[in-house]
């Protein structure tokens, strides 16, 4: 079983690309520990800057560095950073097409019984609804290094989200990657299953118990939420007869959302789209409140067969 | 040792029992902030649990909402619930204790968790209770990290506006946050200085850990006319356990079962020794001790033994009969 967390993975390629660019900053938000980014500040501390608690200020801090020649990754906690310092990322970042990434750390319901305060189950339509905002969820550690990679080789703001714990593994480091588009893990007629960041291995998982039910799903793993990869969607949409979403978000503006407009315009299809409740999130660790509402592998695959078969 | 200095190291023992049955909470925080919690609670505000919708009652809010933790106790502690429900269900699935105050519980004002809320939420109910000709108070509680939020000054400014001498904000200033120090990580200079500056009346504790300081201090800011007040309280963070005292590392550490006992052993030893119980030489032990002593003693080698905590009852069962004996030979 993996340890090693996105975030790791995360700091791990800003080491290495800040060995040769001395352009590179990373900001945080007393958020170093919980963004591992505590070996990058102690190894460059004169491309780190700490802000203190004040998450408006890092994304306005980081446009202006940005805007001076800088290659910014802003680091903090995903609820703050999507809904605190929402308008100087629209403003600051994303308006003024500032070369920043904005790193949402234990993104989703990471922080478990902390509660709603520490829950981000809306930056992806947050950050999604924003011209010139990139908005990515990686699966796993292999995935998230590669596109660190990316994004440091151009020059346009994206908002990345990770999780707390460490992901299952399911690439490895022969990883093909492309920014901006989908990974597809397996293809189904029955069913296609797109998934992002930390429900792309419920959404593997899932698929298994439906094979062992006879129902043949496919799984996307759909790590840029925007732009979206449409024609992988619509090519599973017209190969498969169900597709359902499944996502650590609020039901509206994620990736249901946007893979129903996708279908919707192109080729109108049935959809079953899978996402944390609107409303309070039950206390507790991730997989008890995948388990809660149906969200883990047994829920996605049950949900699927449901909407399939009716049973 | 005096009544609320007697509740608040109470608060410190239940402070640890839940942070150790959940191993979740920030424990040092909540070390930090309880004298102020227990002064508030116990001394100051008036509230109480048959009160809870009088539109007359004080107004708490704990901006540093991560010490969710010393607020449950202290609530439990008032009667506004049933407190082992919090100490033992805390952090765990379902449970309505979660790691940030929430409306579900009894006692909580407003939903918080989210560091540089609170000045603000506080101006609004001080405004409410001035148009509305009501004579409640409405008191903050902030960290010292947390006065690097931007909205802190937003809100101080308005107070200072509009007068508002029903609003009293305490900083609990214990000088770390989660990365370090926090003159380090982010120095906000002179908080009294600034407080000051927005028209604010101010009052430093030497000693915010001192309960008589912290009363003397609140009903300053009681009397105080045509300003709002702050409390700026020098604290220790993890205070009244050795090795958490100004220790970085436990903000939100988890203590395992040595590190527990030994937090249980000192908080009942400073206990006994401000009641003034002796010990007796002979038996190495404390007489004249009072019985809530033994009963903390006696529930950390009941956990020793393996007994289980019965839920309900929020005892321990099962425990060897032997302890009691032990217990009460003590007693007598
Ligand atoms: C807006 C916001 N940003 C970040 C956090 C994460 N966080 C929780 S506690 C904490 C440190 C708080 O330090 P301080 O205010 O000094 O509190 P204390 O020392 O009393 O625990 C941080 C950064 C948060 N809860 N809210
Ligand atoms: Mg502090």
């Amino acid at each position: 079983m993996n340890k090693v967390t996105n975030r790791q993975a995360v700091c791990d390629i800003l080491m290495t690309a800040a060995l040769n660019d001395r352009n590179i900053v990373v900001l945080c938000s007393d958020s170093r520990g919980s963004a591992s980014l505590k070996p990058f500040a102690e190894q460059y501390p004169e491309q780190f800057v700490e802000v203190g608690i004040a998450e408006q200020n890092l994304v306005s801090i980081a446009a202006g560095l940005a805007a001076c020649g800088k290659k910014v990754i802003a680091a903090s906690p995903a609820s703050f950073l999507s809904t605190r310092s929402y308008e100087q990322v629209k403003i600051d970042v994303a308006y003024s097409r500032t070369n920043v990434i904005l790193l949402g750390i234990s993104g989703g319901i990471s922080y478990g019984a902390l509660g709603m305060t520490h829950h981000s189950a809306q930056d992806i339509a947050a950050l999604a609804a924003l011209p010139d905002m990139r908005v990515y969820l990686p699966s796993d550690r292999f995935q998230t290094a590669k596109l660190m990679e990316a994004l440091l080789r151009d020059e346009k703001p994206a908002y990345v989200r990770v999780s707390r714990s460490a992901a299952e593994d399911i690439y490895d480091e022969n990883l093909d990657f492309e920014l901006d588009r989908s990974h597809i893990l397996s293809e189904g007629p029955d069913a296609t299953i797109v998934a992002c960041g930390e429900m792309v291995p419920y959404a593997a998982k899932a698929a298994e118990i439906l094979k062992e039910a006879g129902i043949r799903a496919g799984v996307i793993d759909m790590y840029c939420l925007k732009p979206l990869d449409e024609k992988a969607v619509l090519k599973a949409a017209r190969r498969s007869r169900l597709i359902a979403t499944a996502e650590e978000h609020s039901p509206y503006g994620g990736l249901g959302s946007l893979v129903a407009q996708a279908l919707s315009a192109h080729c109108p299809k049935k959809l079953l789209a899978i996402a944390l409740p609107d409303g309070h999130i039950i206390a507790g660790e991730n997989k008890e409140v995948f388990a809660h509402y149906g969200m883990d592998a047994e829920g996605i695959a049950a949900r699927v067969k449901q909407a399939l078969t009716g049973v | 040792m005096d009544q609320l200095t007697r509740i608040a190291y109470k608060l410190r023992r239940d402070i640890i029992e839940m942070a150790h049955n959940s191993s979740a909470g920030h424990v040092g925080g909540d070390l930090s902030v309880i004298d102020i919690l227990a002064v508030l609670y116990f001394d100051v505000m008036n509230v109480s649990p048959e009160r809870v919708r009088d539109p007359d009652r004080d107004r708490f809010l704990l901006s540093k909402g991560h010490c969710a933790g010393a607020l449950y106790c202290a609530l439990g502690e008032k009667g506004f619930f049933d407190k082992q429900e919090a100490l033992l269900t805390f952090g765990t699935f379902g449970t309505r204790f979660i790691g940030h105050p929430n409306t579900d519980v009894p006692g909580v004002e407003i939903n918080s968790g989210s560091l540089g809320h609170g000045i603000s939420v506080g101006v609004g109910m001080a405004l409410a209770a001035k148009m509305d000709g009501r004579t409640y108070r409405t008191y903050v509680v902030l960290g010292d990290g947390e006065m690097a939020e931007g909205s802190n000054y937003e809100g101080m400014m308005a107070a200072g506006h509009y007068r508002l001498d029903n609003l009293c904000a305490t900083v609990d200033c214990n000088r770390l946050q989660i990365s370090g120090q926090t003159k380090n990580v982010m120095d906000s200079g002179s908080l009294a200085d600034k407080f000051r500056d927005f028209g604010w009346n101010v009052i430093e504790v030497e000693n915010g850990n001192n309960c008589s300081q912290l009363s003397k201090a609140y009903r300053r800011a009681g009397d105080c006319k045509g300003k709002p007040s702050a409390v700026i309280a020098y604290t220790l963070k993890g205070k009244g356990v050795s090795f958490m005292e100004n220790q970085v590392s436990w903000h939100h550490g988890v203590m395992n079962d040595e590190q527990y006992r030994q937090a249980v052993r000192e908080l009942s030893e400073v206990s006994l020794r401000e009641t003034g119980a002796e010990t007796c030489p002979k038996a190495g032990r404390f007489q004249n001790a009072p019985p809530d002593f033994f009963r903390v003693q006696s529930e950390v080698s009941l956990r020793e033994t393996g007994a289980e905590t019965c839920l309900k009852a929020g005892r321990f069962q099962n425990a060897p009969p032997e302890l009691f004996r032990v217990q009460e030979e003590l007693l007598t």
